[in-house]
């Protein structure tokens, strides 16, 4: 067991990949000297050297576009992206092109590139700098999307992103970088696009993603003082979507509450509500109920910044009221 | 509802443009607006840390605000504030808005990377590279409209220019004979890359030339050589010949107030800021003929003016809880429910 932060874990997860196979090679603004504008691969151009850490110009969609060009002769690169807000700007290479080139070709070749960003609220960064976009990137087929919440995910996630056949979008939480956790990185691990359960409880099930996971861990803690037992599941990755163990948990248990850092309206909870509605129905006591994003832009202002995504709060109190 | 957008009423009376003191006076202002800044953060009372000062390039902003006139309007990158004050703005909106304070321009919710002013022109900073660029052609085809010679003017860094828009830009304006400015702030810095490592064309006016449009650089020591610069393509301007300018000075401290330069060496950065137009243009009115005690009064005015800016910011009251849901959409227009209303009618249900 080592102590390690989720920067430090996704650093190793960089580390071992480039070390195993020379094909991988990292793209991105400030990824190498600088070291990553959020440290991630700091260190790492003095071991590989700046062939394999590749810094750019401030160029969005020739960074991504450059990526999927990349894979599709033999490479295997990482391209970062330093917000997930600036994905609209390469949209057109994430969607157009590195989603659909096996498919439109007839499957000759495929995109093998992962995508690393981050995003989310945290830290007074604007409207342009803290949003939780991954329903943009759910919503076309051909992207995978991960999204880890744990120290241990940071790095298995992205080891597995970098074994997918297909273009990964890998969107890390800004405000989860300096968490640290004890971790055995040999110990087994769930799969590629398998769900975890990180808690076990008979009263409702909590569904949710990235930091969220965090936020009904300390709810469903909250809620067991008060005798009401949560499982909490952390999907890991969005596509492929584990709901299986969605649906398995959900019947068990008869309620269900999705819970996502983006906007609610057509979003992740969106689908996955839908979806627990369609598939479990028989099976629901209640409406499941979704707690996510408010529906505006992201301020600046510290307190509006955290009335606009749920809180460990909110979670509690609607799983309460879900559950009474 | 009529769009007030367009209209920059406001902006600051006409002033007598060729007077070193006005120049020195204003670059002086937004050199000790930004130290306040950086106060304002270590004392816990700035929304976040993404600010971004822009101590070492006052003669971009004074030196081209100056061939600005009202009605003009314009656009900025996440460095801004020196430009958003050198057209006029009160600093202590504009430190309340840093602070993402009510009493703010924005009422807190843009802060220091998207504040704005209607009123003055500024159209809006932007905290995504190049964002704000494109603006300038349709505020262009708008004054071209409207016939009143009125320019618009956007303002990035030299990072921008390596991102594509900028091109598409630069092209329908020329294409459009459009009344627009370009003015590339080239502090030699994007983040902790060197312009040298972000491109082999170092000639950046060249790049405008190709497209058709009227390119200078200048150099940033001197604030009335970069306002005669600036006035020289702004003349074209207004006559529908749109220009470029680049600006080469020196981003004196870090990217942003956690970022301490690590990437540049101190002899470097040392000789970088020796290139200090503030200093420069002090060290001229003094040859000139004023009095050093007279400036330093001047100074100690501005001081007055700026710590105020930082105690009205910080007496200033968070924005009300209900207010984040305000102007997502036109003033007439229903606010989104709040996701607790949603909850509630979820859980209502029997
Ligand atoms: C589209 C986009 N890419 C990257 C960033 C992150 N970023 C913010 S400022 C900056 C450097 C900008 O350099 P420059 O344009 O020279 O402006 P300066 O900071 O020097 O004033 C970068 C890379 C961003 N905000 N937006
Ligand atoms: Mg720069």
């Amino acid at each position: 067991m080592v102590q390690m932060t989720y920067r430090d874990a996704l650093r190793q997860a960089l580390r071992d990949a480039m070390t195993e196979d020379d094909r991988v090679l990292v793209i991105g603004e400030e990824v190498g000297r600088y070291g990553g504008a959020y440290g991630v691969t700091k260190g790492l151009i003095e071991e590989f050297g700046p062939d394999r850490l590749l810094d750019t110009p401030i160029s969005e969609p020739a960074i991504v576009g450059a990526a999927v060009g990349a894979a599709m002769a033999g490479l295997k690169p990482v391209a970062e992206l330093m917000y997930v807000d600036f994905i609209g700007m390469t949209m057109d290479q994430l969607g157009n092109q590195a989603a659909k080139i096996r498919y439109m070709f007839g499957g000759q070749i495929g995109v093998p590139m992962v995508l690393r960003t981050q995003g989310g609220t945290g830290r007074s960064a604007g409207a342009q700098h803290s949003q939780s976009l991954e329903a943009y990137v759910l919503h076309t087929p051909g992207l995978r999307l991960a999204m880890p919440a744990t120290v241990a995910d940071a790095y298995h996630l992205l080891r597995g992103a970098l074994r997918q056949p297909d273009p990964v979008v890998f969107i890390e939480h800004k405000a989860l970088y300096t968490l640290k956790e004890e971790v055995d990185l040999s110990s087994p691990v769930p799969d590629w696009g398998k769900a975890a359960i990180r808690r076990r409880g008979d009263d409702l099930v909590i569904v949710t993603y990235s930091r969220q996971v965090h936020n009904a861990l300390k709810a469903a803690q909250d809620l067991s003082e008060r005798g009401i037992e949560a499982t909490v599941i952390d999907l890991r990755t969005l596509n492929p979507l584990d709901f299986d163990t969605v649906r398995t948990e959900v019947e068990r248990v008869g309620r269900a509450m999705v819970v996502s850092e983006g906007v609610m309206t057509a979003g992740v909870a969106a689908e996955l509500s839908a979806r627990i509605h369609e598939e479990c129905f028989d099976f629901l006591h209640d409406p499941v109920v979704r707690v996510a994003g408010e529906d505006i832009p992201i301020s600046v202002s510290v307190a509006l910044e955290a009335a606009s995504v749920p809180t460990p709060a909110l979670l509690r109190e609607t799983a309460e009221r879900l559950v009474a | 509802m009529t769009q007030t957008a367009l209209r920059a009423t406001s902006g600051p009376a006409p002033r007598h443009n060729s007077d070193l003191r006005e120049l020195y006076t204003q670059m002086r202002r937004v050199r000790t607006f930004e130290e306040r800044v950086g106060e304002l953060f270590v004392r816990g009372q700035s929304a976040g840390s993404m600010l971004h000062l822009s101590i070492g390039e006052e003669s971009a902003a004074v030196g081209v605000c100056a061939t600005m006139r009202q009605g003009d309007t314009f656009t900025t990158h996440h460095r801004g504030h020196g430009i958003f004050l050198a057209r006029g703005a009160d600093p202590n909106r504009m430190m309340a808005e840093i602070g993402g304070k009510e009493t703010g321009y924005c009422h807190g919710k843009g802060g220091s990377m998207h504040i704005a002013d209607m009123g003055l022109g500024h159209l809006g900073a932007n905290a995504i590279v190049g964002g704000g660029i494109p603006a300038v052609v349709g505020a262009g085809l708008a004054s071209k409209r409207a016939g009143k010679g009125d320019v618009s003017v956007a303002f990035f860094g030299d990072g921008a220019m390596q991102q594509g828009i900028l091109y598409e830009s630069m092209n329908m304006a020329a294409l459009w004979d459009l009344p627009v400015l370009f003015v590339c702030i080239n502090n030699q810095y994007g983040m902790g890359t060197h312009i040298d490592q972000a491109t082999k064309g170092r000639e950046l006016h060249l790049r405008a030339r190709a497209f058709g449009l009227q390119g200078e650089t200048v150099d940033g020591l001197d604030v009335t050589e970069v306002r005669e610069a600036a006035q020289e393509v702004m003349d074209g301007a207004r006559t529908g010949q749109p220009g470029f300018l680049a600006v080469e000075c020196y981003r004196f401290f870090g990217h942003a107030r956690m970022d301490k330069s690590p990437y540049r060496k101190d002899e470097d950065e040392a000789l970088g800021r020796q290139k200090d137009p503030v200093l420069h243009a002090r060290a001229a009115l003094i040859e000139s003929g004023t009095e050093a005690g007279d400036l330093d009064a001047l100074d100690r005015g501005i001081e007055a003016e700026m710590d105020q800016a930082i105690d009205f910011a910080v007496a200033s009251g968070e924005p009300p809880l209900a207010s984040m849901f305000r102007d997502v959409y036109g003033p007439d227009e229903p606010e989104p429910e709040p996701v607790r209303t949603r909850i509630d009618r979820v859980l209502a249900r029997e």
